[in-house]
C-alpha cells in the first residue's frame, strides 16, 4: 500500500475523530459538574447543524450570521433542558438523571423531525476552495476549521477548569455537591452554566461538521454514541482525554476500513476500545477513582 | 338498559331494510399499505399521495363498473410488524378485494404468506427479486428488480470499455441486495469486480474506502445506497481528485441527491432511472410520453413536492388493478388476479408491463434509461 494512501486514512480519521472529540468535550463539561452523562449531547450537535441550515433556508440569513445565531439558540436550549428537566429532579440518584437525559434526547430528535422533516440537509463550507494536497493525501479546507475549532475549544476548556475560579467551582460541584454548596458555591447556577456550555460546544460541533458530513434530524444518535465512546476511552472527565479518545477512534476506524475491511469498520474500533478498557478500566488518561467505604 | 335494547333493535331493523339495496352501490374497496412515515417515508409519501389522487380521479369519472372505489390506506411506519397488523385489518375488517403496497421489500416479504392464504391479489411497490422468486400466485410488483438496474449499468459500462469495476455499497438491506446482484451478474457481462467495499448508511466519511479503490485498477466505481451516503461519496470523490467514472443506483434518482452532493460534485455521475426522471427529454412519439406527462401534470398540480419514481410504482399498481377490474368486469379477488396476469403491452410510469403466469413483474431493462448528471440536471444518454 502506497504511503499516500496511509496518509489519507490518517487525515480522514483525524477529521472524523475531531467530530467525535468535540461531542466528547460536551459530555465532559456536564460530567465534570454534575457527575451525570448527558445522553442528549448528540442532539445538541444535531440542533446546531439543523438550526444553522434552517435559519439560512427559512430566515434567508447569510452563513456568518446563521452560525452564531444557531449556536446561541442551542445554548438557550441547553439552559432550558437544565431548568425544565434536570433541576426539578435535583437530589435524585444519578441514574434517574441519566435516564431523564435519554428522554430529552428522544424529545429533541422527535421535535426536530416534526419541525424540519426527515430529509438530509447540507450547509455551505465556511471557506471556498478545493481540497488541499498534503503528501498525496487530500484535506478539505473545512477539515482545517474542524481541527482548529476543536483545538481552540479544548484549550479554552482546559484553561477554564484549571485556571478560573468558576471552573474550579464547577469541578467541586461534581466532587461533592454538599461540600461545594457549604463553601458558598451556588450549585444550581453551576449546573445551568455547565449545560449552557456543553450545548454551546455541541452546537459549535454541529455547525462546523454540517458542511462535511451533511445533517439530518437523527445524526445525533451516532455522534452521541461515538462521542461517549471517545469519552470513556480517554477517561471520563478529562477534556484532553476526550479529544484524544475521539481522534484515536476516528483513526482506528479509518485504518480498519483501509487495511482490513470497510464492513467491519465500526467493529474494529469498538473491539480495540473494549480491549483497552479491559486493560485500563479508567480510560487512557483517566485517574483510577477510589471510593472510601 | 331498555333504551339500549331499543336502539339495537332499530339498528337491526334498519340493517335488514336497507342492507339489500346498499350492496349494489357499495364501493369497491382496495387496500393499501405504505411507509408514509419513518425512514422509508420518501417511498411511502408519494405513493400514498398518488393512490389518493387516483381514487378521486376514478370516482370523478364515474367509478369502476358503476361503483365508486374506496382506497383504505394504512401507514406501516416503515415497520414490518405494523405492516402485518395492517394486512390483517385490511383482509379481515375492511374486506378489501385487492391490496397495493407495501413500500419496502422487507415489509412486502413479511405479509406475502398472509395474502396467499387469504387469496387476495397484492401489487407491491417494492423492488426485491425475492418477492417474485419463486412466483407466488397472488403477488405482483411494479418496481423493477435491482437486477434490471444492474444489467443496465453493466451494459453501459461494457459499451464504454470499462470492464474492471469497484463496488461501494451501503451495509443496509438495500445496499447488500444490490451488491449481491452486482457480483452475481458481473461475469455475464464480462466485467470483473476488483474491489468490494461497504459503508454504514449513517457514515459521514467514505474517503478511506475511496482511497482503497483509488489504489486498484478499477475503471469505474458503482455505488449502491440511498441518501445521504451516496452524496457523501460524491463529495469525497472530488475531494480526493478521483477521476474514475462513478455510477449510482436508482436509490438516489431525485433532485435531493444533487442538492446534497453539490452540483460540482454530482457532475458526470451516471445512473439508471425510469423515463419519468427525464420526461421532458423523451421523444414525443414514444408510447410512454403521454402517460408520464399526464401523471406529472396531475401530481404536481395537486401536491407541492416533485414527482418521484416511487409514486410512479403506486400509479402503475393502481392502473393494473383498475384495468384488471374493467377487463374482468368483476371486483372479485380471484378474477382480478387472473386478469392482472393477462395484462400485456401496458405503458405505465415504470415502463412497458408484459405480465404472464411466469412473470409477475413484467418489466425488463428496456424500461430503464441511463442518465448523466450535467450542470445539476439529468441528461438522457441516447
Amino acid at each position: 500500500m502506497p504511503f499516500s494512501s496511509i496518509l489519507q486514512f490518517i487525515v480522514s480519521g483525524v477529521t472524523v475523530g475531531a467530530t467525535y472529540g468535540l461531542t466528547a468535550l460536551g459530555f465532559t463539561m456536564i460530567y465534570n459538574t454534575t457527575g451525570i452523562i448527558n445522553f442528549a449531547q448528540g442532539e445538541f450537535v444535531m440542533l446546531g447543524g439543523m438550526l444553522a441550515v434552517f435559519s439560512m433556508k427559512w430566515g434567508g440569513l447569510p452563513l456568518p450570521v446563521a452560525v452564531p445565531l444557531s449556536v446561541l439558540l442551542v445554548t438557550a436550549v441547553g439552559v432550558g433542558v437544565d431548568r425544565l428537566t434536570i433541576r426539578p429532579m435535583r437530589g435524585r440518584p444519578t441514574v434517574s438523571l441519566v435516564i431523564v437525559t435519554i428522554g430529552v434526547a428522544i424529545l429533541l430528535r422527535g421535535g426536530a423531525m416534526l419541525l424540519f422533516g426527515k430529509d438530509t440537509h447540507s450547509l455551505p463550507p465556511f471557506s471556498e476552495g478545493p481540497a488541499i494536497p498534503i503528501g498525496g493525501a487530500a484535506l478539505l479546507p473545512q477539515s482545517i476549521w474542524v481541527l482548529g475549532i476543536t483545538l481552540a475549544v479544548l484549550v479554552a476548556m482546559k484553561l477554564f477548569f484549571d485556571r478560573t475560579i468558576t471552573g474550579k467551582a464547577m469541578l467541586a460541584c461534581a466532587c461533592d455537591r454538599k461540600a461545594a454548596s457549604l463553601m458558598g458555591i451556588n450549585v444550581d447556577v453551576m449546573v445551568t452554566v455547565s449545560f449552557a456550555f456543553s450545548a454551546l460546544v455541541g452546537a459549535l460541533g454541529g455547525v462546523i461538521l454540517a458542511p462535511i458530513t451533511l445533517t439530518a434530524y437523527d445524526v445525533g444518535i451516532l455522534l452521541g454514541l461515538k462521542g461517549f465512546a471517545a469519552c470513556i476511552l480517554g477517561g471520563l472527565g478529562n477534556p484532553f482525554g476526550a479529544v484524544a479518545g475521539g481522534l484515536i477512534i476516528g483513526v482506528l476506524e479509518s485504518l480498519g476500513a483501509g487495511f482490513l475491511s470497510s464492513g467491519y469498520k465500526d467493529a474494529i474500533a469498538f473491539v480495540i476500545l473494549l480491549a483497552l478498557l479491559f486493560l485500563r478500566p479508567s480510560g487512557l488518561f483517566g485517574k483510577a477513582s477510589a471510593d472510601r467505604v | 338498559m331498555k333504551g339500549m335494547k331499543l336502539v339495537l333493535a332499530a339498528m337491526l331493523g334498519g340493517a335488514l331494510l336497507f342492507g339489500g339495496t346498499a350492496f349494489a352501490n357499495e364501493p369497491i374497496k382496495i387496500g393499501a399499505i405504505f411507509s408514509v412515515t419513518g425512514p422509508a417515508a420518501f417511498l411511502g409519501e408519494p405513493e400514498r399521495n398518488t393512490v389518493k389522487m387516483m381514487e378521486e380521479e376514478i370516482n370523478k369519472a364515474g367509478g369502476l363498473l358503476g361503483r365508486k372505489i374506496e382506497v383504505v390506506v394504512y401507514d406501516d411506519e416503515s415497520d414490518a410488524t405494523k405492516a402485518v397488523t395492517a394486512i390483517d385489518r385490511l383482509i379481515k375488517k375492511d374486506r378489501v378485494v385487492a391490496i397495493i403496497g407495501p413500500s419496502t421489500s422487507g415489509n412486502t416479504l413479511a405479509i406475502i404468506s398472509k395474502v396467499e392464504e387469504a387469496k387476495i391479489p397484492l401489487v407491491s411497490c417494492a423492488s426485491a427479486k425475492k418477492i417474485n422468486l419463486p412466483v407466488k400466485k397472488y403477488v405482483f410488483k411494479t418496481a423493477q428488480s435491482d437486477a434490471i438496474f444492474v444489467k443496465k449499468i453493466y451494459q453501459h459500462a461494457k459499451k464504454s470499455g470499462w470492464t474492471k469495476v469497484a463496488l461501494l455499497s451501503a451495509s443496509d438491506a438495500y445496499g447488500s441486495a444490490g451488491r449481491e446482484d452486482l457480483k452475481e451478474l458481473a461475469a455475464q457481462f464480462g466485467v470483473t469486480v476488483v474491489a468490494d467495499e461497504v459503508f454504514g448508511p449513517k457514515d459521514t466519511d467514505m474517503t478511506a474506502q475511496l482511497t482503497k479503490i483509488k489504489g486498484t485498477a478499477a475503471q469505474a466505481i458503482i455505488c449502491w445506497g440511498t441518501n445521504p451516503g451516496p452524496a457523501v461519496i460524491a463529495r469525497n470523490r472530488t475531494q480526493l481528485g478521483i477521476k474514475t467514472p462513478l455510477y449510482m443506483s436508482q436509490g438516489v434518482a431525485s433532485k435531493k441527491f444533487i442538492e446534497l452532493a453539490g452540483k460540482e460534485n454530482a457532475e458526470g455521475i451516471f445512473l439508471p432511472a425510469g423515463r419519468l426522471l427525464v420526461e421532458d427529454q423523451i421523444d414525443p412519439k414514444h408510447p410512454q410520453k403521454k402517460v408520464l406527462a399526464g401523471y406529472i401534470r396531475d401530481y404536481e398540480g395537486k401536491f407541492k413536492g416533485g414527482v418521484s419514481a416511487f409514486g410512479g410504482h403506486a400509479f402503475d399498481a393502481m392502473n393494473l388493478l383498475e384495468m384488471a377490474i374493467r377487463n374482468g368486469k368483476s371486483a372479485e379477488p380471484e378474477t382480478i388476479r387472473d386478469q392482472i396476469e393477462k395484462i400485456r403491452a401496458f405503458w405505465g410510469a415504470g415502463g412497458e408491463f408484459n405480465l404472464s403466469a411466469a412473470d409477475h413483474s413484467g418489466l425488463t431493462e428496456d424500461s430503464m434509461v441511463m442518465v448523466k448528471i450535467v450542470k445539476g440536471d439529468w441528461d438522457l444518454i441516447k
